[in-house]
């Protein structure tokens, strides 16, 4: 499974509608609270190694940190998207943004500028 | 009992789909009560039960995830523990998904509050193969667990026992997280908090944990004691600490530890019984959400929506409005009678009311249907579908997933209503979203919009009806996109957005009576908001198209002509063997009364015996009269009806001659006759400005007062179509100008009950402004701009509004496609930060 990441910051373009952005390849601001998190809440600048969004349908894997601050990373953590927590990507919206994940017995939608700020890895 | 008369304040709390409200109503059955929270757009539904000679009141929390003080809800339901104290608290979980639920469980625990935990859709759990220890979870959590199926009144009456039992003797839960690295913190801090005994002692843990997390209502709180302020350097010292020893943020430590314990408390108390099998839910959404069915599925189910509500509700309505026409005839019965030539002012403006109402309450069928459907939707599971399906378009635009329900409420498909439309924007997590939806909801085609533009296509665009309607239909919602996107770069740019993070519910099957409370309530607030402001409304537009009314010398002069032709009525009856029906003046007015509805029923009856028997009907109630009504051979019968008939027409000129040089005199007709030189640019005379000044109160007047404002000529009876048509050629109008007044039309400002559901919705008088001017001048922007540029390039209507339509669709696309064409202008991200953390 592990071969399936792309390694060194940089991320798979999903067929036409995906959207490399985030070129930096790495810890933005430093830190845990900043960056990560377009202001029009367009495409994220992903500040991760491995994240969320670069799951392909089927794929699970468990949570490492969370790039995200304030209301939205709290809005995740509630909704069970804690550390240690495994989650399983089961597919993207038709036009491949937003991703529909499962955390525990339920089904999450989450945009892919947010997912980009889910740090994951492997299992 | 004892405790006869006493008062237990029970407050609901829960994750939103938890089943809170159906639960809910199931406790409190039909006594509710919904109102506001003060200063936020959220809904405080309270509800009663007595029992045991103790009044239970219930209030429904809104559903939260946890207790922190990122969202209103959250604020609301923290200020409500805080402040009113209920006696006992309902936790309500999904039993089906325990593991998330408990986070707030046990944060309320960690709160000292007076717990009863409610396992709901215990069901649900059970067709998911779940086995749940009820005593082990009790035993865990140290506090009463109860099951309970809501949507069948299951475990109700465990409920009120529990509920009984812990008011009776509140036991607080011994309950301790072991928050592990984090703890000499929290003790640094709960030993600082031990000094200060006012912020209760039961508490003295939740306060520890939200201090240390840094929770800016908690810090509040603390603030308030005596000596805060070492109360608060203890605090931040506390936390650097925490801070420095680990990596992460404190939070996050917090919040896994509650939620390995969750983990741990389900593993102990649950068993399941059918690991790996796929729920129905995933079977289903692996077809409707497959990336090629789901927009074939999407487009059938607004399709059906559609047929059903608007075409078949259409249909509806030709049943119920003879009853709302019997309404209006009953009215004009118990209304003073009308007079010669004016009618008295209450009989006048009672009539205007009823007409006003009907307007209104003749979409009551259509909203039923479109309400019980969206009910469906929604319980069902399949709107937050459609939010995941459409996201990524409607957030290019600023917009947000969950703002497909109000656009489809407001009419996205031609047919809908703004006010709950706007309404309907309350679940839009995302402050920017919300604002740029409320502002764009009321482009959407409502129902109100759709007779202006059948009148308009049917004069000028006889040939090409269809397309012009789908012109129409669908550039209202290239228009509010574009709007949207606008605002959001502009107006709305520094105000709080939120993440699209939202649960996918379990399919469910909607109760019939579930869905049907739903569409009842949401109509009857229909009627009501939209009723009564309307209703207000009329009566102002009315006294503004009445007013000052006609002078004296032109008063003189229009009563003069109808002593004539009174005094040539009876001239002609002269000799005349019926002339005794009508002795004098009195009983002539009722006659002539009697004549016209007499004309008004025979037109309206349908086939020959309905005829018949209006006839049977009039020659049973007024007698004598009835030889002026019918036709006769006879030559005295002839002469009567004859002087008769030319009376009524003269009195018919006659009053319309006097209603138009009243609307042209009064106040509005003034504003309308002041507005021409702006309007001209688009093509509105002040007739078209008056129309469109009324309809501020409710869009149907619009094409009620270009009736009357077109009014027919004496023994006439041309549809308003034909008489306006004429007029309008006669004067130089063009289909470009009908192309000016439709796209006006389309992006005219909401109407009045809109406005105040605006002002509702974002506790906002500027807002409201906003909503009014905004759309007033691109309107008339637009307008102009088609009109006067049309005219330059000589342009036919189709031609424009062709024109028109791929400009807007180009911008749409290019907004669409290009890649953050406004995003280069916004600040950097890790402003956000702060931002949102500080509001």
């Amino acid at each position: 499974m592990k071969g399936r990441f792309l390694e060194g910051g940089r991320r798979r373009r999903r067929a036409g509608w995906g959207k490399g952005v985030w070129g930096k390849g790495g810890w933005g601001r430093g830190g845990w609270g900043r960056g990560g998190w377009g202001r029009d809440g367009g495409p994220g600048k992903g500040v991760c190694a491995h994240c969320l969004n670069d799951l392909a349908p089927g794929m699970t894997c468990r949570i490492a940190r969370l790039h995200g601050c304030g209301a939205i990373r709290q809005r995740l953590i509630d909704l069970g998207l804690v550390y240690g927590t495994e989650v399983t990507l089961i597919r993207a919206a038709p036009l491949n943004d937003p991703i529909a994940i499962r955390v525990g017995d339920a089904v999450l939608t989450v945009r892919r500028a947010e997912a980009a700020t889910i740090e994951v890895v492997c299992v | 009992m004892s405790e006869g008369g006493r008062r237990i304040l029970v407050a609901l709390a829960g994750q939103q789909n938890a089943g809170k409200s159906t639960l809910f109503n199931a406790l409190t059955g039909v006594s509710q009560h919904i109102a506001n929270y003060p200063g936020v757009t959220v809904d405080k539904k309270s509800g009663a039960y007595r029992e045991h000679g103790a009044r239970v009141e219930v209030v429904d929390l809104p559903g939260t995830y946890s207790l922190t003080c990122f969202s209103p809800e959250e604020r609301v339901v923290r200020r409500f523990l805080e402040e009113e104290r209920p006696e006992v608290v309902v936790n309500v979980l999904d039993a089906s998904n325990l593991r998330r639920g408990l986070c707030l469980t046990l944060q309320l625990i960690e709160l000292g509050q007076p717990l009863v935990l409610v396992l709901n859709m215990m069901d649900v759990a059970e067709r998911r193969g779940l086995a749940i220890d009820l005593g082990a979870l009790a035993q865990r959590l140290g506090v009463p667990v109860v099951a309970a199926i809501g949507r069948k009144g299951v475990g109700c009456e465990e409920l009120r026992q529990a509920i009984r039992r812990v008011a009776a003797e509140p036991r607080p839960s011994r309950l301790r997280l072991d928050y592990g690295e984090a703890e000499p913190a929290l003790e640094r801090i709960e030993a600082a908090l031990a000094a200060r005994p006012e912020l209760g002692a039961a508490k003295r843990r939740g306060l520890a944990v939200k201090l240390l997390e840094g929770d800016g209502e908690t810090e509040r709180l603390a603030a308030k004691t005596a000596g805060a302020d070492a109360l608060l350097a203890e605090i931040r010292a506390a936390r650097a600490e925490r801070e420095a020893a680990s990596s992460g943020a404190i939070g996050d430590g917090i919040a896994a530890t509650r939620d390995r314990f969750a983990g741990e408390t389900v593993a102990a108390a649950v068993t399941e019984r059918r690991k790996g099998h796929v729920s129905v839910t995933e079977r289903v959404d692996r077809v409707i959400l497959n990336r090629l069915l789901a927009p074939v599925f999407l487009v059938l189910v607004v399709w059906g929506i559609y047929e059903l509500s608007i075409v078949q509700g259409y249909e509806l309505t030709k049943v119920t409005w003879p009853f709302l026409a019997s309404a209006r005839n009953f009215a004009a019965a118990i209304l003073p009678d009308a007079g010669f030539l004016y009618d008295p002012q209450l009989r006048a403006l009672g009539l205007w009311m009823v007409d006003s109402a009907n307007t209104l309450l003749n979409y009551v069928p259509i909203f039923l249907i479109l309400f019980a459907l969206i009910a469906i939707l929604e319980d069902s599971g399949y709107m937050a579908r459609i939010a995941f399906i459409l996201d990524r378009i409607l957030h290019r635009f600023g917009l947000h997933g969950q703002s497909t329900l109000p656009f489809i409420l407001a009419g996205v498909f031609a047919g809908g209503c703004a006010v709950p439309g706007v309404m309907a924007t309350k679940g839009i997590p995302d402050e920017r979203a919300r604002l740029a939806t409320i502002l764009t909801v009321p482009f959407m085609n409502c129902l109100a919009k759709v007779p202006l533009y059948t009148l308009l296509i049917n004069i000028y665009f006889a040939e090409a009806k269809g397309l012009v309607l789908f012109y129409l239909s669908t550039i209202t919602i290239l228009a509010a996109l574009l709007v949207a996107k606008l605002l959001s770069v502009s107006v709305l740019r520094h105000k709080e957005t939120a993440p699209f993070v939202m649960e996918l519910p379990r399919y469910h099957l909607p109760t019939v009576t579930g869905v049907l409370r739903r569409s009842l309530e949401r109509t009857w607030l229909y009627i009501k908001k939209v009723g009564t402001v309307v209703i207000a409304v009329s009566v102002i537009v009315y006294a503004l198209l009445q007013f000052p009314g006609l002078p004296a010398e032109r008063q003189a002069f229009y009563e003069a002509r109808a002593e004539a032709a009174i005094a040539e009525f009876f001239e002609a009856m002269r000799g005349n063997s019926l002339a005794a029906a009508v002795p004098d003046q009195r009983a002539l007015t009722d006659l002539v009364n009697v004549y016209t509805a007499y004309r008004a029923e025979k037109l309206n009856a349908q086939g020959a015996e309905a005829s018949k028997a209006v006839d049977a009907r009039y020659e049973e109630r007024h007698a004598d009269f009835y030889p002026f009504l019918k036709r006769s051979r006879e030559a005295d019968a002839r002469a009567a009806a004859g002087a008769l008939k030319s009376l009524a027409q003269e009195r018919k000129t006659l009053r319309r001659q006097m209603r138009e040089e009243r609307i042209v005199n009064s106040l509005l007709g003034r504003v309308g006759r002041g507005l021409e030189p702006v309007t001209a640019y688009a093509g509105f005379d002040w007739k078209i400005n008056v129309a469109l000044l009324s309809s501020f109160a409710a869009r149907e007047s619009s094409v009620a007062t270009l009736g009357v404002l077109f009014q027919q000529e004496e023994g006439q009876s041309d549809t308003l179509e034909s008489r306006m048509g004429a007029e309008q050629r006669a004067a130089g109008y063009s289909a470009l100008g009908a192309v000016a007044l439709m796209l006006f039309f389309a992006l005219y400002p909401p109407c009045l009950a809109t406005t105040i559901m605006v002002r509702v919705q974002t506790q906002s008088y500027g807002w409201m402004l906003f909503s009014i001017v905004f759309p007033t001048l691109l309107g008339l922007g637009v307008a102009s701009a088609v009109f006067t540029l049309g005219g330059v390039f000589k342009l036919s209507g189709l031609e424009a509004l062709s024109l028109t339509y791929a400009a807007a669709l180009l911008a749409v696309l290019a907004v669409g496609l290009l890649k953050r064409p406004f995003g280069k202008a916004l600040p950097p991200p890790g402003i956000p930060a702060q931002r949102s953390t500080m509001s």
